[in-house]
């Protein structure tokens, strides 16, 4: 279980978070909506420790990690998997070397190693292009190869940042019903961050919506969908204020 | 006034305490030698093989002009011969290290600047951290290893080539014969003089790959920041090779 525990964070005096809690079920898909530069992004990165938070921690099987030491840290982050918004591929990498750095990390043997990346590249249907280099690869494909690469890993968490942000409607939609396989084929708890509602109705269990630091509203797609809080609502339906 | 010297004051006790915390968390990432020590062996031929073809060529001109400014002040005064021990010992202390090092502070301090700079602003380095490496041994270490050991290896080939062009150039110019070169070669020649060049070149290798990585690893704010960040590298790394030859021959000179 993932836990935000009264998150705050600033940057140079401007607050971002101003006191964050929300809870991520184990085993179930979360999906943080709201608008752009809200603080989505930052949240996500206090569950890795990529961020130190102000005050607040987030909570990882009741781990809180703001207090953990590197060792405890590195433990942790062997447990998630992180796709980042533009992928974050290592371009002096390829393909399959980019999916297999985590692997190499937690020492597993060559075979094992060639064996789970050609899972990983098979489940995001990219069976063969181990020895593409990132640059000769579409912003979708990109992306696909950032899922692998966390996915290969066999995490417990998957934290997805922006996963269809920049991608054309069609291979948006062929991302979503990743998310949604790698959640049915590995059993993973996820968290996507997110402004894209088609995405988030497709992916989430859960919504909840990151309003001025703090969670404005958190519920089932369908109670979402059904919300009469006037800035959920504006938001959901895309309403220019 | 008072506000900004005040400010500037302040900027530089952090960058300090900044530069201290990023060489404590080196020395801690260390014991990873499973991480780094491959990696390594990459960053020394980009380090030094890559390196040797600039090196050596502002070594060969600065061979023949060392001989030939030697002649010009020598002529009439002092036996010619001391062209040889001119160049020797100039290549050998001062230019050797120091040229190659400001060369390669561009060349080298620059790349790994923007190198890592852009992983920073591309979310490469937050990726490493996320797949658990530590981007000191993964990313600095290498480099700093392989700076600190390759340096004195180019400085080294760098001097030879500037004392043969000097040689070259007193044979060919200068109406010196080989035996009175190597004469004055070996007149004031100390092993001291081939190890000092070498440390100096092993702390300028470890200063630029050091400054490139903290100046690089540091970055904000996209391509431009990128662009700041190698031109802060080179200019860094200089005043350090400068501010370090000197305190070299301050205390090993005397």
């Amino acid at each position: 279980m993932i836990q935000f525990a009264d998150l705050v964070k600033s940057f140079e005096g401007r607050p971002v978070l101003t006191g964050l809690t929300l809870e991520v079920r184990d085993g179930e898909t979360m999906v943080i909506i709201g608008y752009s530069g809200t603080g989505k992004s930052v949240a996500l990165k206090h569950v890795v420790g990529l961020l130190a938070p102000d005050a607040g921690d987030v909570l990882v099987d009741g781990r809180p990690v703001s207090t953990l030491d590197r060792a405890a840290l590195s433990a942790l982050r062997r447990e998630i998997g992180f796709v980042f918004q533009f992928a974050a591929l290592f371009d002096s990498m390829t393909v399959g070397e980019n999916v297999a750095l985590g692997l190499r990390r937690r020492g597993l043997s060559d075979e094992q190693i060639e064996e789970r990346v050609a899972e990983a590249l098979a489940l995001v249907d990219l069976t063969g292009s181990g020895d593409r280099m990132p640059a000769e690869l579409s912003g979708g494909m990109r992306k696909r190869v950032g899922i692998a690469r966390a996915i290969a890993l066999r995490p417990r968490y998957v934290l997805y940042d922006e996963p269809t942000t920049g991608l054309d409607p069609v291979t948006a939609a062929v991302i979503d019903r990743l998310l949604v396989r790698t959640r049915q084929h590995l059993g993973v708890t996820g968290v996507v961050v997110t402004h894209d509602m088609r995405s988030a109705y497709t992916v989430g269990d859960r919504i909840a919506m990151l309003y001025e630091g703090r969670i404005r509203q958190v519920g089932t797609v369908a109670e979402i969908q059904a919300t009469d809080d006037p800035v959920v609502r504006q938001f959901i339906e895309g309403r220019p204020a | 006034m008072i506000e900004r010297i005040g400010h500037r004051t302040v900027q530089a006790i952090e960058g300090v305490g900044r530069a201290g915390q990023f060489i404590a968390d080196m020395i801690r990432a260390v014991p990873e030698v499973g991480v780094w020590a491959r990696l390594t062996l990459v960053q020394m031929r980009r380090v030094g093989v890559d390196s040797l073809p600039v090196a050596l060529f502002i070594a060969a001109f600065t061979g023949v002009v060392l001989a030939l400014q030697a002649s010009y002040t020598f002529t009439g005064a002092v036996p010619m011969y001391f062209v040889g021990t001119l160049v020797g010992k100039t290549m050998m202390l001062e230019l050797g290290p120091v040229l190659a090092g400001l060369a390669l502070a561009g060349r080298v301090g620059a790349s790994m600047a923007a190198e890592l700079g852009t992983m920073r602003v591309t979310e490469q380095v937050d990726a490493l951290e996320t797949l658990a490496y530590d981007p000191q041994s993964f990313l600095v270490i290498p480099r700093v290893i392989a700076g600190t050991a390759m340096f004195p290896v180019v400085v080294a080939l760098a001097v030879v080539v500037g004392i043969t062009t000097g040689w070259v150039t007193s044979l060919a110019l200068l109406g010196l014969s080989t035996p009175e070169f190597i004469k004055g070669l070996k007149l004031f020649y100390q092993f001291k003089d081939t190890w000092f060049g070498l440390v100096k070149s092993a702390s300028f290798g470890f200063t630029i790959t050091m400054v490139g990585c903290a100046v690089g690893l540091s970055t904000r704010g996209g391509a431009e920041g990128v662009g700041r960040s190698a031109t802060n590298a080179v200019v860094y790394a200089a005043i350090f090779i400068l501010v370090l030859d000197a305190l070299w021959a301050a205390v090993l000179l005397r």
